[in-house]
């Protein structure tokens, strides 16, 4: 079962339909592209951000990383404060004013540029112009290596049975979920295998594990379970805010499981060189 | 002075609702069962997305001209005979009913399910006069007979199992105890039947109501309704003043969508029209039909385009049924009369942010109830804007919300100032990158509440700015 569109589990959850065929992807491979490295990425999971960077260099690819950028603002949009949101966001905007498509290996932060920034500057038309142009050609990274890139993966690791963790924006927003599970289909020795409740939220959800402890820890105590009771040697993610949540939560609970970044683990099969993600 | 101490409580609540396990296993159970069924109803998603798509147009366009379709379905009501109350608050509501009830010198109400009457307390102010108001809907019964409260819309007693209920009517109603589902049920039963012909009055919801023939719509699987709406000399239906729609063929999706997003039905046991009280030519049927229209509140959301959009909700559950913070905690743990991402959408309207203000926080915004909402509710963008509202000064204009700044810190206001200003300026976020990098082995193990669940994250030795500065050079 590998196009991703519906799941035999008997787990009572589904998947959205793929919201990816509304979206139409550019012919061409482009020569160049930015990467959001994000910044939860940044801190806790670089060498992620690298891995994504070698996998799209592997493609022919020259990647600008703007030196100057941080946020999505996502943090402040979601607790409701919309203007100094709005401000992280236009500092960003000016970064990426090239037309070159910007990769995000995250399916949030790509929503947040894809589709909250629109709402951010809908009261400023001047700017929404440029927005607008940001969001289409914005792409989350397992979107823009099979769609764009059209990548293919040749398999060089040993046979391993994975878990897939798809954050709630890649599956609602971005509707990135079909690609993570098409990418690590191409892997030939890698076998995906359903967790229960596959499509419930991790618990993770910004500032609210924060706020809201007890619902947030039960949350994440049902996927860790979940995770370790799928049968899988390895979890897999491309949202670095989930990462954090599930291995703190591995790592709180004297789990040897951790889960690695999408990147990382297809750079690594592929026979790229990486640097690890195991953090 | 201090808000009362809800906030606290909710989190009390949610607190302990996690840690019990046996109602933790019931209500994901429940859940399961619910979302397995809606999903049998839908098998074709393109189809799915057309009908939302179209339900979110009919409720749409109907409150758009909420005013004229109000009138319009008073003139027709009246013109059938049926009388229109129109009530701004709860207690208005109340005294409407009891005007009616001391006007036929009523002593027992029978009620069909009605989430506008648990508005109201209907049930404890009639008691309050003297007039015993008895449920009717199995669930209803239950929890009333438990002395509680509803947990779900559709499904008032699901935090209970079978056995629970057994030991509540082998107490309450003196029955031996079996745990056989079909023999509670005819439990319950019996003793209802009773009560509808001793009844002097019949409460009832509305799902729809019709504004171009006057009619109300009422969809229910026991035949309770019809029997509380019919049986008894006086019917009296209670509903919000959103559940206009503009004619007959605006319920048709809008049908088809509740049935199937709430109980995976293609349709209902009963559908019921109500179109006046019994003529004369007609054998049965009440001989007085009253509707009330409450407003309670949805005029506030009504008079914002995004907040407006609360009021399309057609109250089948689904959100609720998917939500990963109801499932884990249940319908009682909200406090408030409509659990789940509905309630905290609807409840701040209702009750003012000030009693509401921790309900939006209570999401981590993974959008299910989005996902599933069949007239297409941005939940998780209107509870984002719940927060904007929750967090603005108090005195900020222009106002949109009673309660606006309940939760109003100039202390975390400040906080994400600094947010902004290293997130705007490159040379601080680098710094600061630095100090976190660098200093990662000082990463106290303990960080607040993230800890309880989790272990302190670490920053990586060196971060991506440096790595790509590194690999790419300076860009
Ligand atoms: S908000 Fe949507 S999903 Fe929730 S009860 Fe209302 S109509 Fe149903």
């Amino acid at each position: 079962m590998s196009n991703g569109t519906s799941n035999t589990a008997s787990n009572a959850t589904r998947l959205a339909p793929p919201l990816a065929a509304a979206r139409t992807y550019p012919e061409q491979k482009p020569s160049d592209v930015y990467l959001f490295g994000t910044c939860v990425l940044d801190l806790f999971f670089p060498d992620a951000g690298m891995d994504a960077i070698r996998l799209l260099e592997r493609e022919g690819i020259r990647v600008h990383f703007p030196q100057g950028q941080s946020c999505c603002g996502q943090p402040a949009y979601t607790s409701g404060y919309t203007d100094d949101a709005r401000e992280v966001a236009r500092a960003q905007l000016a970064l990426f004013a090239r037309d070159w498509p910007v990769v995000v290996p995250s399916g949030s932060c790509a929503g947040m540029f894809r589709h909250h920034y629109p709402e951010l500057f809908a009261g400023e038309p001047d700017t929404l112009k440029q927005v607008d142009a940001l969001s289409a050609r914005t792409y989350e990274l397992a979107e823009f290596l099979l769609e764009v890139c059209k990548i293919r993966l040749e398999d060089r690791g040993a046979p391993v049975k994975v878990a897939l963790h798809t954050s709630c924006s890649a599956r609602r927003e971005m509707g990135t979920h079909v690609h993570g599970r098409a990418l690590l289909a191409q892997l030939e020795q890698v076998e995906r295998v359903d967790h229960d409740h596959e499509s419930e939220c991790c618990g993770f959800g910004g500032t609210f594990s924060v706020r809201m402890p007890d619902i947030a820890g039960a949350m994440v105590r049902d996927k860790t379970a979940a995770l370790k009771g799928s049968g899988a040697a390895e979890v897999v993610s491309a949202d670095c805010g989930c990462l954090l949540n599930i291995n703190g939560a591995f790592e709180k609970q004297y789990e040897r499981l951790r889960g690695e970044h999408l990147a990382s683990f297809l750079l690594r099969r592929s026979g790229g060189k990486a640097d690890g993600g195991q953090s | 002075m201090n808000a009362p101490a809800i906030p606290m409580t909710f989190k009390c609540r949610a607190h302990d609702a996690v840690h019990d396990a046996q109602l933790r296993r019931n209500f994901r159970g429940a859940m399961d069962f619910l979302m397995a069924k809606r999903a049998a109803q839908f098998p074709d998603g393109d189809e799915l997305e057309r009908l939302r798509s179209f339900g979110n147009a009919v409720r749409a366009r109907a409150l758009s001209k909420l005013p004229e379709l109000l009138e319009r379905l008073e003139t027709n009501l009246t013109r059938n005979g049926v009388k229109v109350h129109w009530a701004e608050t709860v207690d208005e509501a109340n005294a409407i009913v009891h005007d009616i009830v001391r006007a036929h010198e009523a002593r027992q109400v029978i009620k069909g399910k009605s989430m506008v009457s648990e508005e109201m307390e209907m049930n404890h102010y009639l008691e309050g006069h003297g007039v015993d108001c008895l449920e009717s809907d199995m669930g209803e019964f239950i929890v009333q007979l438990g002395n509680e409260k509803p947990s779900h819309i559709i499904m008032p007693a699901i935090h209970l199992n079978a056995g629970q209920v057994a030991s509540l009517f082998h107490d309450k109603l003196e029955v031996d105890y079996t745990e056989d589902v079909d023999r509670l049920i005819q439990i319950g039963r019996e003793t209802l039947r009773r009560k509808f012909y001793e009844a002097d009055i019949g409460v009832s919801g509305v799902n729809f109501a019709v504004a171009e023939t006057g009619s109300l719509l009422l969809v229910e699987n026991e035949g309770n309704g019809r029997m509380s709406t019919t049986v008894p000399p006086v019917h009296i239906a209670v509903t919000g003043i959103e559940k206009v729609v503009e004619n007959l063929r605006d319920v048709v999706p809008l049908l088809s969508l509740l049935t199937r997003s709430a109980t995976g039905q293609p349709i209902t046991t009963y559908v019921n029209v109500i179109s006046g009280p019994r003529k004369a030519e007609e054998l049965d049927g009440p001989q007085e039909v009253h509707l009330v229209l409450l407003d309670n509140g949805r005029s506030q959301a009504f008079a914002d385009s995004e907040l407006r959009q609360t009021l399309n909700c057609i109250r089948c559950g689904a959100c609720m049924n998917h939500c990963p913070v109801y499932t884990r905690i249940g319908g009682h743990a909200y406090g408030t009369v409509y659990p789940g991402p509905i309630g905290k959408i609807i409840t701040p309207h209702m009750l003012g942010l000030e009693a509401t203000k921790d309900l939006p926080s209570a999401s981590s915004l993974c959008g299910a109830c989005g996902e599933v909402c069949p007239v297409k509710i941005p939940i998780p963008a209107i509870l984002r804007r719940l927060r904007e509202e929750n967090v603005r000064a108090p005195d900020d204009e222009p106002r949109h919300m009673r309660g606006q700044g309940s939760k109003y810190s100039r202390a975390e206001g400040l906080a994400w100032k600094g947010w902004r200003l290293l997130n705007t300026s490159p040379r601080l976020y680098r710094l600061f990158n630095l100090a976190a990098t660098r200093l990662s082995a000082l990463t106290p193990p303990k960080l607040g509440p993230w800890t309880e669940h989790h272990s302190a994250p670490k920053a990586a030795p060196r971060s991506l700015h440096e790595l790509a500065r590194e690999h790419l050079g300076e860009d």
